[in-house]
């Protein structure tokens, strides 16, 4: 409906946007000459778990980034729960891909977990318990309160991201937004993991995923954002993820065994 | 002569040198903790080679001003200006173009280094207001210190480091990682330029004592050496200015106590002794404790396998083994197990088996982590949690823990 009404050149009214814990719109950003997100609007659901799916180099990461504000668009707008971005920083999580960390930084995994806190504790003040206390509640979330002290670098790569997401659950966030987070992590590290980010929408909270395995779409996701550069669909799982909607997203890209194979099991 | 160096009874002028590399190694070693954590150690080469020109440019005004041309506020006043332009060459070279940074390292270095030398040529020939000495910027001249010399380092050094301890959550976050610094709302250019600043603060407040071309050491080595000692950041930088500050103290000492010992040069060679102490004798990433543990380890290997090889009744041809197994008493000297090998093999069996099922339960995955093949599991399970898992195995067949 948005993408109709901004293909006839009619501008959406402001109000709608407003309160989406994240909407974007008109988002462009370009790598050189070459876009990688053009055009691009999303207005993400409150409460819900939305996945962000396209091919490889579809330009998902770079959405998040931008919506994030790491890179800067050529154009366009992010708003956060209606506001800019800037006065919002405290109420977004983000959990970054594994490999974009040297895991040789001399750290503890308690010292990443107090990075999320980096907001509460301003330039000048001190750790105290009660922000330990805290830290290692959310390494209890996701099961690594035992490596509490280990140093980052001897961690699995599961266990890796799941230190990265007690990190952003120390920030008490209300949006988080995550890069892959199932990317070559063990199925323990999957199951851990999902738990949490459905806790955190039992507790209101709006979870932001890029998202590769098609498969688990149904069971993890209420919503998902296709994108191929271009938007090509978004809504409930039930109406936007069909195979009409992924052969336009993948093109060729995805087996035509792949694309049945989904279908037959959305019914 | 060196016991009163180091207990600064050497003079006034061995004294003032002695305080202020003191100062200017601790907030070397602090400062350059971040350029060192960020990677980007080699940009402290292009900025002090980067004052040359800004040393001589001052100089010359000062002259055509009628004044002192050799006025350290003033030489370090120009130094900074020309190294900071030579900061913004860089930054610019790395954001806008496509030139990788070692490149533009390499081109603002050579350029700017090339260009201070003309002019201080062009100075030389010049002939006016004793111009001898400035040469000393290069290798740092501590001769004709003067107290006010000793009370600008001291001064710059200090306040380096308040700045340094104001942004240093910042300066983590960031060299950790970039983007999620930038997600929090950190300008990461913004304070990547502020760590330049800072770094570009040290080398001019450090041009006096160890000159131009020696800064670059005081930046690096101290961190390098640190990071053998510690697994935390914080302490890196405590550490890395306790090695940065030694280097200055001991420095300055032995090249006092000994004539014609250039300060600047002998501070850096202590503090590669540091590094060299740190490199080999540091208790985990140190040389010397990774070679006793890849020994330890392959010792414990073999006998390890030699014992799951006796409880199955297999042959022992390795002779490293044989050995490892007949000097512990674990086997008798034709091969066959003893008593106490016997026991040790079964119990070596039964705590794979214990292994296997810690390492397929999910509740244990701390503890599984720990899984090296050799690990006795009473180390780091309860007698109760070993109990529970034999009772899963099934009989124990007489083994006990």
């Amino acid at each position: 409906m948005l993408e109709l009404a901004a293909d006839q050149g009619v501008s959406i009214p402001e109000d709608s946007l407003d309160d989406s814990p994240l909407a974007i719109r008109g988002l462009t950003v370009s790598y050189g000459q070459k876009p990688a997100v053009f055009s691009v609007d999303m207005t993400v659901q409150p409460g819900a778990m939305t996945a962000i799916i396209g091919p490889n180099g579809a330009g998902k990461s770079t959405l998040l980034k931008a919506a994030l504000g790491i890179v800067s668009p050529l154009s366009g707008q992010v708003t956060v729960f209606g506001k800019p971005l800037d006065k919002q920083r405290e109420r977004i999580a983000y959990v970054p891909q594994r490999a974009s960390v040297d895991w040789d930084f001399p750290a503890r995994v308690i010292d990443v977990v107090l990075m999320g806190l980096s907001g509460q504790l301003g330039l000048l003040g001190r750790v105290r318990f009660r922000h330990i206390s805290r830290a290692m509640d959310c390494l209890h979330r996701v099961g690594m309160r035992d490596f509490a002290d280990r140093q980052i670098g001897q961690l699995s790569g599961g266990q890796q991201q799941r230190v990265f997401l007690a990190r952003a659950l120390a920030q008490d966030a209300e949006l988080y937004l995550l890069d892959e987070p199932f990317a070559g992590v063990d199925a323990a590290t999957e199951k851990a993991i999902i738990a949490v980010l459905k806790d955190l929408k039992t507790a209101g909270k709006t979870v932001v995923a890029v998202h590769h395995d098609l498969a688990t779409i149904t069971d993890y996701f209420d919503h998902v954002f296709l994108i191929n550069t271009r938007k090509v669909a978004e809504g409930p799982v039930a109406e936007a993820f069909t195979a009409e909607t992924l052969q336009s997203a993948y093109g060729g890209r995805l087996a035509t065994a792949q694309i049945d194979q989904i279908s037959r099991a959305l019914g | 002569m060196l016991w009163d160096a180091l207990t600064l009874q050497l003079g006034y002028n061995a004294t003032l040198v002695a305080i202020g590399a003191t100062l200017l190694g601790i907030s070397a070693g602090v400062t350059g903790t971040f350029l060192f954590l960020r990677k980007r150690a080699l940009v402290s080469d292009a900025i002090s080679h980067a004052t040359l020109p800004g040393v001589c440019l001052a100089f010359m005004v000062l002259v055509a001003l009628g004044g002192d041309g050799r006025n350290l506020i003033g030489l370090l006043v120009g130094s900074a200006l020309s190294a900071w332009v030579g900061l913004l060459c860089m930054n610019w070279l790395t954001r806008h173009t496509r030139l990788a940074e070692d490149a533009a390292i390499g081109a603002v270095l050579s350029v700017f280094f090339g260009f201070g030398i003309v002019l201080l040529t062009v100075i030389q020939t010049m002939g006016v207001g004793r111009q001898a000495g400035l040469e000393g910027f290069l290798l740092g001249s501590t001769a004709g210190m003067l107290w006010a010399d000793a009370m600008i380092i001291a001064i710059g050094g200090a306040a380096t480091l308040a700045l340094v301890m104001i942004i240093r959550r910042p300066m983590t976050l960031v060299a950790f990682d970039a983007e999620y610094a930038a997600a929090r709302g950190h300008v990461v250019h913004r304070i990547d330029l502020a760590m330049m600043g800072l770094v570009m603060a040290v080398t001019v407040v450090g041009l006096k004592i160890v000159g131009l071309i020696l800064i670059v050491a005081l930046l690096i080595i101290p961190p390098v050496a640190a990071r053998f000692w510690t697994e935390r950041s914080e302490r890196v930088v405590l550490l890395a200015g306790l090695v940065g500050g030694l280097s200055g103290y001991l420095g300055a000492a032995l090249s006092a106590s000994t004539p014609n010992l250039p300060t600047g040069p002998i501070i850096v060679l202590v503090s590669f002794a540091l590094f060299a102490i740190s490199l080999l004798l540091a208790p985990v990433r140190g040389v010397l404790a990774a070679v006793l543990r890849h020994l330890s380890f392959q010792r414990r290997v073999h006998i390890r396998q030699g014992l799951l090889a006796l409880a199955q009744g297999q042959n022992i041809y390795e002779p490293l083994t044989l050995r490892l197994l007949r000097s512990a008493g674990l086997v008798r000297a034709d091969g066959v197990a003893t008593e106490a090998g016997r026991a040790r093999a079964a119990k070596a069996l039964r705590d794979e088996k214990r292994w296997e099922i810690v390492r397929a339960d999910q509740a244990h995955e701390a503890t599984a982590a720990l899984y090296d093949g050799l690990r006795d599991i009473e180390t780091v399970l309860t007698r109760d949690q070993i109990t529970e898992i034999d009772r899963q195995i099934g009989d124990p067949r007489g083994v006990t823990p």
